[in-house]
């Protein structure tokens, strides 16, 4: 498979990036985050994309999707990306949706992918309890009690499980905190007693939850996948949002830098442009490189998800820390050769480096997948 | 199944039958892969086999026409061919200048009786070519060269001195980059010429290089007469033929390091370095040195693949070439000083059947030069700035 958009992903692309570079520009996420929005997104925007299929994108066509694949979700993210739009695409529409449809039993599935594929229900995915994404260490507890399950622990960076109508929570129903093995998937409503969910305003203006749960009382109709087997299908999503948070990080790199060159040609100090120093020429071609070296990593990434997601988790391992370093180094770039400016919240670079911070931390770091990528080496 | 799902199955049982086990094990030096030429000799048995049944099928160059002795494939198939040999690590049947510089000019500059002669010789080993770019005083300013060129009936008479010429002790011929106008603009008087290397008048004299090893030349031309009909493409438009001919080495010199060939790096370091009870390279320091090498490693081999679609689909940027010179070249750097950490004493090592006459070291020596020839990594970044980014005056 060559590795490059086909024609059709490149009409995806193109009408993705017209709506997003219109009707969400930077200016709209000022506007939210200035304007404390108790959403953090725009519901109207949200509508928009519903009805130009995106929300549905990863779902099957029997459930009201388009049935497309993890490289038309990443092209969607890239212009995501490119204007730091915010929006549960990523929660909702990547993550959740992915979940479901793989997991999911027929009822599942009846009842909640359609109206994910119309925007109308948003769904998030509550993985991460400690200061670092470690999926094996998971310790939220679910006891076997009744006809059910008790949940009782705490979830942390939710990606918008403020707004989420349904979590989908991996818990540990068996071993212990560690093991790969012993987790299990959960349907839970928001709502649902004993549970708490607390917004998280972060350094980007995106938005997240802390959730606690207190003996929330769960049915065991609303198990996703198998008890004790949740730890593959987790992985599986989780790689698909790696993949997809790899894209975004590619469209923010390519954005800041695409500024910085610009800004490298019109600013003019000692009476020249400061782009004909030699010292910034080398670094602005550097960072060109950089990021063309790992648009083609995430890409064979995101063809591998599609090809066969069981052998693809050493591209994705590659294309997420590559992406993550590629992503840290362009926002850094930028912000030093805009100089002062770089440093003002009126200029937008400053805003790409916050989003490219917790893009870093999203389903773990350059490290983390660096030493992902050894252990399956064998050293 | 569509027809590449079956050229594939065929190619890979093929490469299966035909490739010898000993032609499967990575390279560890130049003399692991045959270089053809006039005074060629097989380094072993499986490498005259290998290169024979290679040579037979028309895949020395898969991707040449097949009236040149190539395999007439597309490039589709053609990268079929270069992942079933990548997949059980086989060598590369023929190592050539006219592979992999020569031949993609002439088939883009070279009339039709330069293709007939050169090529078919090129695809079945028979010649050997060494490039004649730099001069003493032509270095990264390469258009500023010396070698003079002059008209004296049907011939030229060429006069001047080489430097850095690969194998010109070992090379049948030479194509060469010489003034044949020395009152133009420095680019605009430069012509491209073939002759051969037993012509009166031409010289060579190895190098001795920090490796200990001398694979470069001096080369010096007394009185040299060429016919005029050897000069390929435009006389004094050779510039042209010599940049586009660059964008090919400098492609082939990105892809010099051993990419996901043979063992992990890691699990050779921990060779010598040793393990920890889980299994851990026992330096955590190296251990994730090694890690984000092979991320960035990763990475290249997806950008040398996507640089090859886009330059199929008509989309590939011409200077691209220069980005994938710089990093693979750096990353390569990358790879020997992580193998000369690990191997700590081992590889300090310089004469002793135990380290194959120090193998590893005199490796590491040679990569210093990746950054250096076929174009500086400061001349690629500046070719980047200026071609790619449009950066003023650069």
């Amino acid at each position: 498979m060559p590795l490059l958009l086909t024609e059709e992903q490149s009409m995806l692309r193109d009408s993705a990036r017209g709506l997003i570079s219109d009707k969400a520009p930077v200016a709209h996420l000022r506007k939210l985050r200035d304007g404390r929005d108790a959403a953090g997104f725009s519901s109207e925007l949200w509508a928009t994309f519903a009805e130009m299929g995106f929300c549905g994108l990863l779902i099957p066509e029997q459930f009201g999707g388009s049935g497309l694949g993890c490289v038309e979700a990443g092209i969607v993210m890239e212009e995501i990306g490119r204007t730091l739009m915010p929006a549960p695409f990523l929660a909702s529409s990547v993550l959740a949706a992915s979940a479901l449809s793989r997991a999911g039993s027929d009822a599942q599935k009846s009842e909640h992918l359609p109206k994910i594929a119309a925007g109308k229900l948003l769904a998030a995915l509550a993985v991460d309890e400690g200061a670092k994404h470690r999926p094996a260490q998971i310790a939220l507890q679910a006891t076997r009690s009744g006809n059910g399950f008790k949940l009782s622990g705490a979830k942390a960076l939710v990606v918008d499980g403020h707004a989420a109508g349904l979590l989908i929570v991996a818990a540990r129903t068996a071993g212990s905190s560690g093991d790969r093995d012993g987790l299990t998937l959960f349907l839970v409503d928001p709502k649902a007693r004993g549970l708490t969910v607390e917004r998280t305003i972060m350094v980007d203006a995106h938005n997240a939850a802390r959730i606690t749960f207190d003996n929330v009382e769960v049915d065991a109709d609303h198990v996703l996948g198998e008890v004790d087997g949740g730890g593959a299908l987790l992985e599986n999503v989780l790689n698909i949002g790696r993949g997809a948070v790899a894209s975004e990080m590619v469209g923010l790199s390519e954005e800041v830098f695409g500024r910085t060159v610009t800004y490298l040609k019109d600013r003019k100090q000692f009476g020249k442009a400061i782009g004909e120093f030699q010292a910034l020429q080398h670094r602005a071609a550097q960072l060109y490189i950089d990021i063309e070296i790992t648009r083609a990593a995430v890409l064979k990434a995101l063809q591998a998800l599609d090809t066969d997601i069981e052998k693809a988790a050493a591209a994705v391992a590659v294309a997420k820390a590559r992406a993550g370093t590629t992503a840290t180094r362009a926002v850094q770039e930028g912000v030093q050769m805009h100089g002062g400016m770089g440093m003002t919240d009126q200029f937008d670079i400053g805003l790409f480096m916050k989003r490219a911070r917790v893009c870093e931390e999203l389903f773990g770091d350059a490290n983390f997948h660096a030493d992902q990528l050894a252990r399956a080496k064998g050293y | 199944m569509s027809d590449l799902d079956t050229f594939r199955r065929e190619t890979r049982a093929w490469l299966d039958a035909n490739c010898p086990p000993e032609m499967r094990k990575p390279m560890t030096s130049d003399e692991d892969t045959f270089w053809g030429g006039r005074n060629a000799k097989f380094a072993s048995e499986p490498q005259r086999v290998w290169f024979e049944r290679m040579r037979d099928k028309g895949w020395t160059v898969p991707h040449w026409p097949k009236e040149y002795g190539g395999g007439g494939l597309d490039g589709e198939e053609a990268k079929i061919v270069r992942q079933e040999m990548a997949a059980i690590g086989a060598r590369q049947p023929l190592t050539s200048f006219g592979i992999s510089m020569l031949g993609p000019a002439l088939l883009k500059y070279g009339t039709d009786a330069q293709k007939k002669e050169h090529l078919p010789k090129i695809t079945a080993g028979l010649i050997r070519w060494c490039q004649g770019y730099s001069e003493p005083n032509a270095g990264s300013d390469l258009a500023s060269l010396q070698t003079r060129a002059e008209s004296d009936g049907n011939d030229y008479v060429i006069n001047g001195q080489k430097i850095w010429t690969s194998y010109a002790n070992f090379a049948d011929w030479i194509f060469c980059l010489v003034r044949t106008d020395p009152s133009a603009k420095k680019h605009d008087g430069i012509s491209f010429i073939l002759f051969d290397m037993t012509s009166k008048g031409v010289s060579t004299k190895p190098i001795l290089l920090i490796s200990g090893k001398s694979p470069f030349c001096e080369t010096f031309f007394d009185n040299v007469r060429v016919p005029k009909s050897h000069v390929v493409g435009t006389v004094n438009r050779g510039w042209d033929v010599a940049k586009y001919l660059l964008q090919h080495e400098r492609a082939m010199i990105s892809g010099m390091g051993e990419r996901g060939v043979g063992r992990p790096l890691g699990q050779v370091a921990a060779d010598s370095v040793g393990s920890d009870e889980q299994g851990r390279l026992d330096d955590a320091m190296l251990r994730g040195q090694i890690a984000s090498f092979e991320v960035d490693e990763a990475a290249l081999s997806a950008a040398a693949e996507r640089m090859v679609d886009l330059n199929k689909a008509g989309q590939g940027h011409p200077a691209f070439s220069s980005a994938m010179k710089y990093y693979g070249t750096e990353l390569n750097k990358r790879r020997y000083e992580i193998l000369m950490s690990a191997g700590g004493i081992d590889a300090l090592e310089w004469e002793s059947p135990r380290s194959k006459e120090g193998a590893r070291p005199r490796a590491w020596l040679r990569t210093k030069a990746n950054s250096i020839e076929g174009g500086t990594s400061e001349v690629m970044l500046g070719i980047v700035a200026k071609r790619i980014l449009d950066l003023p005056g650069a």
